[in-house]
């Protein structure tokens, strides 16, 4: 089987993050970055997959040149070759113009699945996957759990609300979004360190892609960034725990009218 | 027509979800006094009882859109028949409520119309004729007004709980309401959805709660569990906890709060001897009224918190119990 995953970097969780002068992005200087989590679990059953099934793993990263670290680590993990979308034209896309750069690369793939995590730690989109699927005509499935792979079909396991699941199935080729915690991932080894130098690694821009301006063209733009306000006008109760208890019951009572 | 606000309603075993009625309070107000129409839009193999009950919640319009092919929800179907809805009503805005169906399907609908969709958001601000919408980065450490580019129609969900149900503005007359003829030939849909089911330890569903006590760890003991049981006794609560105690089994995990739990948004919840993490805020900041008892007056749950007491929950708690029965039974 034939997998590509798409693996993006993130700031790390721990990073002190703070805006920058026009308050439109963060200050990307002097952070650390990292491979964004559910990727990470993306990119593990991706491999378990290639491990039962043969095959190949390709990594997919839209990303500036420090993004490459990603794609190292996936290599170093057992991904089989890279390919890095790098261009100035990729900068800061919303998720429409993220997910027409991945079409525009995974399609030259022809790709039995595509797997992504189910969403960012910084955009937070939760979209990117499931526009890939409308882009490439694939079916997909969501916030996946499980996945259970045989003679060019899936059956999946997606998380519902409130503990409820069901599993779908569906034909190859397909897109999944895989959710945190479907897998252990594993810690790349020496070995695999070593071998990652001479794996394949492909660089594309927006012209290997024949993209333009206009394909990549926002539908939304974040206009400013700032620190969440307060949401509420904390009204703090006093006294001994019995006049706190009767204050706090007339309030909601009368005036939050809860109970 | 252009001005035109489609709201879409979810239903699930047979009855209208509190999103649905969410969703459409987010479209009255971003109506607002404009006289901007507001239009439902219901899909399934037989919604007419669901559709009657919209068309009493001040809508002009109740579209419904009925096939064989749409008694079960799969992202192709509901993608293909709502294109075909907003392709012929053209409306501005299409509002959801960002539930996990509508993840699984709203990206891949504004994409097969090339638009965009603003995903889960708190809500809106109008500067003159512009319209932003706030949404959370960085997983909460910051907020961003967006905007939307190029022609409508604008696609937008809201969090749980950003709006409130209890909001909407009931029409004093039924809307009426239209069926759509659409064309979702049985192979279009590709993925086939099995039953429905939950995992033996899962099977509590918060969401609905209309009243939560939740507990931190500040409890520190499981012995002291039940002091917080006893309040959730009291008030015909449901209990619920952050991650640390459901992951040190004082509580089954079906009943964490927060990003890796459940997202409520009950009418009062009441957090005990919780610090209010953002992972844990993100689950819980939709409820309507909170009461924090925290022993520490900085701790960050104290910044969403509704009425505030800074000290021992070990003795406020007591007297709490007895004061709520009281008032109770008076």
């Amino acid at each position: 089987m034939k997998i590509v995953v798409c693996l993006k970097q993130v700031p790390s969780h721990d990073a002190n993050l703070r805006l920058n002068t026009a308050s439109t992005w963060i200050e990307e200087a002097d952070i650390g970055f990292e491979v964004n989590e559910p990727d990470v679990y993306a990119l593990e059953e991706a491999l378990r997959l290639k491990e039962k099934l043969g095959g190949e793993v390709i990594v997919c990263t839209l990303g500036p040149a420090r993004a490459g670290q990603a794609i190292k680590e996936a290599l170093a993990k057992g991904a089989d070759r890279a390919l890095h979308l790098d261009d100035d034209a990729f900068e800061n896309l919303d998720a429409h113009g993220t997910a027409r750069v991945l079409a525009a690369a995974v399609r030259r793939e022809n790709p039995d699945l595509v797997l992504t995590g189910l969403q960012s730690d910084d955009f937070g989109f939760a979209q990117t996957g499931v526009i890939l699927a409308e882009m490439l005509t694939l079916p997909h499935s969501t916030i996946v759990m499980e996945i259970q792979a045989e003679d060019g079909h899936l059956k999946v396991k997606r998380e519902l609300e409130g503990g409820w699941f069901q599993w779908i199935e569906m034909p190859l080729p397909a897109l999944l979004t895989i959710q945190s915690g479907i897998n252990k991932p594993r810690y790349a080894s020496l070995k695999g360190i070593m071998a990652a130098k001479n794996k394949p690694l492909q660089k594309l821009a927006a012209q290997d892609l024949e993209l333009d301006a206009e394909a990549l063209k926002p539908r939304q733009v974040i206009s400013r960034m700032y620190v969440p306000q307060k949401t509420a006008q904390t009204e703090f109760i006093e006294g001994s725990p019995r006049e706190i208890a009767e204050r706090l019951v007339d309030r909601l009572k009368n005036e939050a009218r809860v109970i | 027509m252009a001005e035109e606000i489609l709201v879409y309603a979810e239903h699930q075993e047979g009855r209208l979800a509190r999103p649905t009625w969410e969703a459409v309070a987010a479209a009255q107000q971003l109506a607002g006094a404009s006289g901007t129409a507001c239009a439902a839009v219901i899909l399934g193999d037989n919604v007419s009882d669901l559709a009657g009950e919209l068309a009493g919640a001040g809508l002009q319009e109740v579209l419904t859109v009925e096939s064989p092919q749409l008694a079960q929800y799969t992202p192709d179907g509901w993608s293909l028949a709502l294109r075909q809805v907003i392709e012929r009503r053209q409306p501005r805005f299409v509002v959801f409520s960002h539930t996990y169906q509508v993840r699984d399907f709203a990206p891949r609908l504004a994409a097969s119309l090339d638009r965009g969709l603003v995903g889960d958001s708190l809500g809106y601000r109008r500067e003159g004729e512009r319209t932003f919408f706030v949404r959370q980065i960085f997983q909460g450490k910051f907020s961003a007004d967006v905007e939307f580019r190029g022609e409508p129609p604008y696609f937008v969900s809201f969090q749980a709980g950003a709006f409130r149900e209890d909001s909407v503005q009931r029409g004093q007359s039924q809307a009426t309401i239209t069926p759509m003829e659409i064309n979702v030939p049985p192979e279009s849909i590709r993925t086939r959805p099995q039953e429905k089911f939950r995992e033996a330890k899962q099977a509590v569903d918060l969401s609905q709660a209309e009243i939560i006590v939740a507990v931190g760890r500040g409890i520190r003991k499981p012995e002291n569990m039940e002091l917080a049981q006893k309040l959730a006794e009291a008030l015909g609560a449901e209990i619920g906890a952050s991650r640390p105690i459901c992951d040190s089994g004082w509580l089954p995990m079906d009943r964490q709060i927060g990003s890796s739990g459940q997202t409520v948004a009950p009418k009062l919840y009441i957090a005990l001897g919780i610090s209010g993490a953002i992972q844990h805020q993100v689950g819980m900041k939709g409820s309507r009224t909170v009461v924090a008892v925290n022993k520490d007056r900085e701790a960050p749950i104290f910044d969403i918190a509704t009425y505030g007491i800074a000290g021992d929950l070990f003795e406020v708690v007591p007297a709490l119990i007895e004061e709520i029965r009281k008032a109770k039974s008076g």
